[in-house]
């Protein structure tokens, strides 16, 4: 086929693709301009100090939860040698697996006044339960800590690709000049690696800010709490929208200052990754130092909450656990990997669209798309809802006058309106991941393929595609998990009969049957757990092969 | 083939794929004799699924559905508009089939059986809903704190001598609306507000949790009194755990205002969605809910009271638990006073 035919197709599908994921986004934003029913003044008079305020206490002790978590772990396995490094090198990703709502639910089940610790205490000291002090796990600062053990990891994931990837060469030449390890730490490595930490800690705080689970069990009034008090209890969706417009408003603020904060720099890759470059051996109290910093978010976010709800399914589990559940993991499964397949496909494009016209419209759509992340899902629900059953009328009255046939809902009855809400959500995810690939090849690759005569569309295939098979890899990944954990557009955009692992578990939590929840919390962690794990094994494989396989493209002589 | 087009090619042929793998489960169109109906319930038990299999043995219809939450489900079926597949809504609270309601969800039902069965105050006057279980909003306490009778109705436990020692879930949730509600249509705005208002001042802590976790921290100490269901506690009861059974010995129940307007109930209800394909299944299901059958189902294996008077409850601990007199206020009132409920609740702080 021609060459040149697909050059203008494809930002021009970018474009399609980021405003078909925006819709969602904007759909909720328009709301703003419809007249509330004065719950709005209400909330904006009575509570919208707290949530405010709430809020940003949770962004920023999630930040910094994230960071201390992520960035130590990341810099000891990526730079130091010590014993278990090669274990807990993929084990500290297992905590992604872990949806927030679950960690919270088993937190609470062991930390509160009725739960064994605080029993055990009591038991011992013969105290009362009015006579002590514990810290109540129900709280601000109670969620700020499920969130960041469970959310740590892709700063973890992103921080640690930054780290392995630098050149050796520039580490080294500040230990020649005089750096100790901590200086070239600080002064070379933490500046390098800063967007791919910034964005970790961006992805984070985005999950943290749709967050309604958490919160909701835990009473802290946040946004989310008040975009559904608005809703439900109140009656009003268009005062939902506008605090919904409010949060976007702060989303957006984040996402700015990050691209402010990462100004005109650029990380392309020079020189050899770091993995010939001799790693700091550690020894005696600092070794054991290193592995208890890399056990904390692994023990506080995996083994222990995964062996409390192990230990809860096997004493008083799911009474409807068996072939159910078969059904259940297939759905749950075959919804992420659709989902990951259709995500990661449209960021590729939506990114490499983005590098091939990096004009302003384009932008402004690149950036909308990313948006929904931090939209509460059922919120992101109804923005679905109401774009997608307008086209399904229109397409119901063009079949009935055309061919006299009158089907059902085509595309809200079926999965369509689920993954189309996924993808929403979930696009940031993989654009992320897809972005942060594209950035490091040199756009003198572009130029050197294009130059040899290849057009963008085999560019893209030849050049670019092969080298991002892990960052594809990672975004698939990620969104993997991401769905399988989701649960309020599940809930109320599938079709009939359709439940997956979330939604059994979602139906005994809600009924407060923790201990029959914890069969359904369980398998959707180890469903996650292989996703988690391929993951984890390609963030710590050697990146020499990666770097060969560029050369190696790049050589290879074009199919006749 | 350029890779463009390949790429664009596969995602829309997943997205065909997706969309054609469930298209076919979504006709409107009865699929055998006895035909389908299409529930979408906010109720979210698994004792249902026991239910629906008695329905479609009794009848051959079959049950598909969606469960989720209510004012999702609402919203669902609204855009769906003309072409919902949905028969039956089917939710938890009167306050939100009021909502549903005056959104335009139901169509109205004559049906003599279903007037005859159910009290009136928990059905909708034109037939547009129908209750068909209830629940009570119960005090419990413990007796080391709180002397048996010093509480016996919802008015006392804003005296200032419980300060400290009471434990709720949030303002936020339908139990504690629909319970206000009710303050307010007894009392009217101020007083129950001011009532609220105290109540708030004697909390033992933050509201948090659901009514499970006040019950255990009333056993545990953390509190002295908390509100609840019954049906939470009627679970404690049936336990087999140890611990559990210990829980239930260490506190006592309160039926509140049995003296004066009675206990607050609450309704799980259902109504036919205004465009239902299969109305005529649809009623027979509601019918089907009348029955003494399935009435005493609701007791037995999900610890609701029945609304039919004299279906069995085979249920030794809502036996236990005893008769009460329940409040026989309207329940849509629930639903007309929700938001100022919750306008009150949050000027009062009850978080």
């Amino acid at each position: 086929m021609g060459r040149g035919r697909g050059l203008p197709s494809l930002p021009a599908a970018a474009m399609l693709i980021a405003a078909l994921v925006a819709l969602p986004v904007v759909t909720v934003a328009l709301h703003v301009f419809l007249p509330d029913e004065g719950a709005w003044r209400h909330i904006a008079r009575v509570l919208l100090p707290e949530y405010i305020g709430n809020t940003l206490m949770l962004v920023a002790g999630t930040a910094f939860g994230v960071l201390a978590l992520g960035l130590s772990t990341a810099w000891l396995v990526s730079v130091c040698r010590f014993p278990g490094r090669r274990i807990l090198e993929w084990a500290l990703v297992l905590p992604l697996a872990f949806p927030a709502y679950v960690i919270a639910y088993t937190y609470t089940d062991l930390l509160q006044v009725s739960g064994p610790v605080q029993t055990f205490i009591r038991d011992l000291t013969g105290w009362a339960a009015r006579d002590y002090w514990f810290p109540p796990i129900r709280s601000l600062g109670g969620a700020i800590a499920m969130l960041s053990l469970v959310l740590y990891p892709y700063v973890y994931l992103l921080g640690r690709a930054a780290f392995v990837q630098q050149s050796s060469g520039i580490l080294e030449a500040a230990r020649t000049l005089g750096c100790g390890p901590w200086g070239a730490f600080l002064k070379v490595a933490l500046p390098m690696a800063r967007p791919a930490l910034v964005a970790g800690v961006l992805l984070a705080l985005m999950e943290t800010l749709a967050d309604f689970g958490t919160v909701a069990y835990f009473g802290v009034p946040v946004f989310t709490t008040g975009i559904y008090r608005a809703w439900f209890s109140l009656g009003d969706p268009v005062s939902a929208a506008k605090l919904s417009a409010v949060l976007l408003a702060f989303v957006f603020t984040l996402v700015a200052l990050e691209r402010w904060n990462r100004g005109g720099m650029r990380f392309h890759q020079v020189g050899a990754p770091a993995a010939e470059r001799k790693p700091y051996e550690l020894k005696g109290g600092r070794a054991v130092l290193a592995v208890t910093v890399c056990l904390v978010p692994l023990g506080f976010g995996f083994l222990l909450p995964a062996g409390r709800l192990a230990w809860l399914a096997w004493i008083g589990g799911d009474a409807q656990f068996g072939a159910r559940y078969f059904g259940l993991l297939w759905n749950s499964i075959s919804l992420a990997g659709i989902s990951a397949i259709v995500a990661v496909t449209a960021a590729v494009v939506v990114g490499y669209g983005m590098r091939l016209r990096p004009g302003a419209p384009m932008r402004l759509f690149h950036r909308v798309a990313g948006l929904g992340y931090a939209i509460p899902g059922s919120v992101i629900a109804v923005g679905v809802l109401i774009p997608l059953t307008l086209a399904d009328h229109g397409l119901r009255a063009w079949l009935a006058s055309w061919f006299d046939f009158e089907p059902g809902l085509i595309l809200t009855g079926g999965i369509l309106g689920l993954l189309f809400a996924y993808v929403a959500r979930f696009l940031a995810v993989s654009l992320q991941s897809v972005d942060a690939g594209l950035a490091r090849i040199t756009p003198a690759m572009d130029d050197a393929a294009r130059a040899l005569g290849e057009g963008p569309g085999r560019t893209l295939k030849r050049v670019h595609l092969p080298i991002l098979r892990a960052n594809l890899l990672t975004a698939g990944l990620i969104v993997f998990v991401d769905v399988m954990k989701e649960l309020p557009a599940t809930l109320i955009l599938r079709p009939f009969d359709f439940d997956t692992l979330a939604v059994q578990a979602y139906k005994l939590a809600a009924d407060e049957r923790l201990a029959e929840a914890s069969t359904a919390s369980l398998a959707i962690v180890v469903a996650g757990l292989i996703p988690v794990i391929l993951l984890a094994r390609q963030v710590s494989r050697p990146p020499q092969r990666r770097h060969r396989s560029e050369a190696a493209t790049l050589m290879e002589p074009a199919p006749a | 083939m350029s890779a463009t087009r390949r790429i664009l090619a596969s995602f829309a042929l997943a997205v065909t794929l997706g969309m054609l793998a469930l298209a076919a489960g979504c006709s409107r169109e009865p699929e055998n004799d006895a035909g389908v109906i299409n529930i979408y319930s906010a109720r979210h038990y698994q004792s249902d699924e026991a239910l629906y299999r008695a329905f479609t043995d009794a009848t051959g219809i079959r049950v598909r559905r969606i469960e989720g939450t209510d004012d999702a489900l609402i919203e669902r079926i609204l855009q769906e508009g003309a072409a919902s597949p949905a028969d039956i809504l089917f939710t938890v609270d009167a306050g939100r089939l009021w909502r549903a309601e005056q959104a335009g969800v139901f169509q109205a039902v004559e049906s003599p059986r279903l007037s005859q069965r159910i009290p009136s105050q928990l059905r909708h006057p034109d037939g547009k809903w129908f209750g068909f279980s209830s629940r009570a909003r119960l005090i419990f306490y413990d007796p080391e704190r709180v002397e048996p009778g010093m509480i016996t109705r919802y008015e006392d436990l804003a005296d200032p001598r419980w300060i400290g020692e009471i434990c709720v879930r949030s303002g936020g949730h339908i139990y504690n609306l629909s319970l206000m509600a009710s303050m307010i249509a007894h009392h009217g705005l101020e007083p129950a507000e001011a009532w609220a208002r105290g109540l708030v001042a004697n909390f033992a802590r933050n509201p948090q949790g659901g009514d499970t976790d006040q019950i255990r921290a009333v056993a545990a100490g953390e509190c002295g009194i908390a509100i609840a269901n019954s049906y939470y506690f009627a679970r404690f009861m049936a336990s087999d755990d140890p611990a559990d059974r210990a829980l239930v010995e260490k506190i006592r129940w309160v039926f509140p205002n049995q003296g004066d307007r009675g206990a607050h109930v609450n309704v799980s209800g259902a109504g036919i969605v205004v465009n239902a394909p299969n109305a005529s299944q649809a009623l027979a299901f509601l019918e089907f809910l009348a029955t003494s059958e399935a009435q005493t189902q609701f007791a037995r294996g999900n610890n609701e009271y029945p609304v039919v008077a004299g279906a069995a409850l085979e249920n030794p601990s809502l036996e236990q638990l005893g008769p009460f007199k329940a409040d026989t206020l309207d329940a849509a009132l629930y639903g007309v006073h929700q938001a100022e409920a919750q306008r009150a609740l949050d000027r009062v702080g009850w978080k």
